[in-house]
């Protein structure tokens, strides 16, 4: 039972970091229909301007946890800005143009702070464990659950209350007809990039808590799980994302301790294709 | 006289490659050692394999349109077959060669029927799924078989005597030089076959392909399954040369270094993903040795901290290609006569007003 409750609360910890990253990546997939590979490279800027700033700049965690969301997301404005707009008449050079981006800024990351891994400074109020049901589970996993949760209504406030946010929605399910009513989707873009990237590289910042340490190469890692949870949620619903992300973390963890190690990782990633080829149009089934 | 040599250049080049080894010019710079010394025919071995399997990798991307995230699998089953095949089953090296295209083959035959089901990015996500299990199988060395982090290095015994050794470095070269030239060869003859006119079809427009009455499915799963092949075969070359099986070949990595040749020389053309693959697969060897050269070393960190990475080099160059060059390398020519046709164009269209006035 308290092997249960431990791997359930990892599991629940683990989906929340998945769905922090995978939130942004189908918005911006659902809407502009680009599949960000440089969205794992945003996580480890997120996660190394935390880190820097909690170490040699001196901040404390709480501050540090913002500051690095700032920097993750004024990068990926930088991103949509500077390379995505122009290559708006080309949506397969997007995706080139983010993969390169993807192989640059880790190889980046290396050369400033070297490939070895860099212990995480842990705060002493997150640092301990709590007793759930006689099980002993770091808090740090309950930090990332509850960011993930307050990032998950935020993002359905925004959707369902605000102007913006229903240019979104109506983005996602017809770009063409929101540009034909006169509205400029794309300033809906350079937002939507945004909010990706903040959520990302606040991803990253709780990533290090949860591993422990950050390494370059934790981002582009965690993104081939991402895309498994985009996929699974259906492409542009963040509700969709969040249930198949709790859904991916919980299988990964149970099915990688009760069986061989490293085949939740595998059984995972054979999930993505299965669901592909038997539902190409994803579980909540709204857009392709 | 200028059109033999545009027609019988390939040739000329191919002479060129083939008595290389004979040769003692010194190409500083660009070459460690004299051309034909073994530091610098492995190199040129490694840039002319990754030449074919980028010219490969292309016949998916540039001619039948199809983005594919998970060449590398195809790559490292071959790698990995014909090494297993000599070490587990103690087949000699052509028999293990012939299992392990086979293998590669087969498997391509086997996931392209089931990824073709879906199209679009959905194809691309499949793809990098099924080579991502790939990557994880291989890292996770089940059985003991494929040696985890550290991979298998090729038995020695089992290779002919010839292919052993520093000394034979040359004959490893010109099995380099064949697969290159055989890749190329059937890249052009399927290409400008019926069944090469239909995968271009599919490119441009595959609704249209479905409006004629053919089924591009079944094209598509030609060109997946020659492309496979053509990369196992790329994977017991590459084996030979780096005497040895590693897991890096099989990462998603390995697949993004392919796209990048491929869209670096120019996807869709005979020539550039050739040129791609050797350049890239060149720069990544000397910029690494540029990184831990003297002269970076003491430059201020600003500029040593971006040059000593490759990857960062080689991700940014990619972009600009990406951004300032679409069609890449080998449209480069083209582009810049047409330029220079525009400007020559425009001075003449304002020189009649003046010759007319």
């Amino acid at each position: 039972m308290n092997t249960v409750v431990l791997l359930a609360c990892t599991g629940l910890g683990l989906g929340a970091l998945y769905f922090l990253v995978a939130s942004g990546l189908s918005l911006i997939f659902g809407l502009m229909d680009v599949l960000n590979f440089a969205h794992g490279a945003l996580l480890s800027i997120g996660a190394y301007a935390a880190w820097w700033a909690a170490t040699d700049g001196g901040l404390g965690f709480w501050l540090a946890v913002p500051f690095g969301t700032a920097v993750g997301t004024a990068a990926s404005v930088l991103l949509e800005l500077a390379l995505i707009r122009p290559l708006y008449a080309r949506p397969r050079d997007q995706i080139l143009a983010t993969v390169g981006v993807g192989l640059a800024l880790p190889a980046l990351i290396m050369g400033i702070w070297g490939a070895d891994a860099r212990p995480f400074p842990q705060p002493a109020a997150l640092a301990g464990t709590v007793d759930v049901l006689g099980a002993t589970v770091p808090v740090n996993r309950f930090v990332l659950m509850a960011a993930a949760l307050v990032v998950l209504v935020l993002l359905r406030l925004f959707l369902a209350k605000t102007r913006y946010g229903l240019i979104v929605r109506a983005g996602v399910e017809d770009r063409a007809m929101v540009t034909a009513l006169g509205i400029d989707v794309r300033k809906a873009f350079t937002l939507v990039f945004a909010i990706g990237g903040a959520a990302a590289s606040l991803g990253g910042a709780l990533a290090g808590l949860y591993f422990g340490s950050i390494n370059p190469g934790q981002g582009t890692g965690l993104l081939i799980f991402a895309f498994v949870v985009v996929v699974m949620g259906g492409m542009g619903s963040v509700t969709g994302a969040a249930v198949a992300s709790v859904g991916v973390g919980l299988v990964q963890q149970f099915a990688n301790y009760y069986t061989a190690a490293g085949l939740g990782d595998l059984s995972v990633v054979v999930l993505l294709a299965v669901l592909l080829l038997v539902k190409p149009r994803g579980l909540t089934g709204r857009l392709a | 006289m200028t059109t033999h040599l545009k027609r019988w250049w390939p040739l000329a080049l191919l002479i060129v490659l083939v008595i290389a080894p004979y040769s003692t010019l010194p190409l500083p710079g660009l070459l460690d050692g004299p051309l034909g010394s073994p530091g610098s025919l492995q190199l040129i071995a490694l840039c002319l394999v990754y030449g074919g399997l980028a010219t490969g990798y292309d016949l998916l991307l540039g001619r039948t349109g199809l983005l594919s995230f998970g060449h590398a699998l195809y790559f490292a089953t071959g790698l990995y077959a014909t090494d297993l095949a000599m070490l587990e089953f103690g087949l000699g090296f052509v028999p293990a060669a012939v299992f392990g295209i086979l293998c590669s083959i087969a498997l391509a035959l086997l996931l392209g029927s089931v990824s073709l089901k879906v199209t679009g990015i959905g194809f691309s996500m499949v793809t990098l799924a099924f080579a991502q299990a790939g990557a994880i199988l291989v890292q996770r060395n089940p059985g003991g078989l494929t040696g985890g982090e550290e991979g298998r290095s090729t038995p020695a015994e089992h290779l002919p005597d010839a292919l052993i050794g520093i000394q034979n470095t040359a004959n490893l070269y010109w099995i380099a030089v064949l697969y290159l030239v055989v890749t190329l060869a059937v890249v052009h003859w399927t290409v400008s076959s019926p069944t090469g006119r239909v995968w271009a079809g599919i490119r441009e427009n595959e609704r249209r392909v479905e409006v004629l009455g053919l089924r591009p499915y079944g094209f598509k799963l030609v060109a997946f399954t020659v492309s496979g092949g053509l990369a196992g075969a790329g994977g017991v070359v590459y084996l030979l040369l780096t005497g040895g099986a590693t897991p890096q070949a099989a990462s998603s990595d390995a697949t993004l270094a392919l796209l990048v040749m491929v869209v670096l020389g120019g996807s869709g053309t005979r020539w550039g993903p050739l040129l791609g693959g050797v350049l890239y697969t060149w720069a990544a060897h000397r910029l690494g040795d540029l990184a831990n050269s003297a002269s970076i070393a003491e430059l201020p960190s600003v500029l040593r901290v971006p040059l000593s990475q490759p990857l960062f080099l080689l991700g940014t160059l990619f972009v600009a290609v990406v951004y300032l060059l679409p069609g890449g390398l080998a449209k480069l020519p083209a582009r810049l006569r047409s330029g220079r046709a525009a400007k020559a164009a425009k001075v003449s269209v304002t020189a009649v007003p003046e010759g007319a006035a």
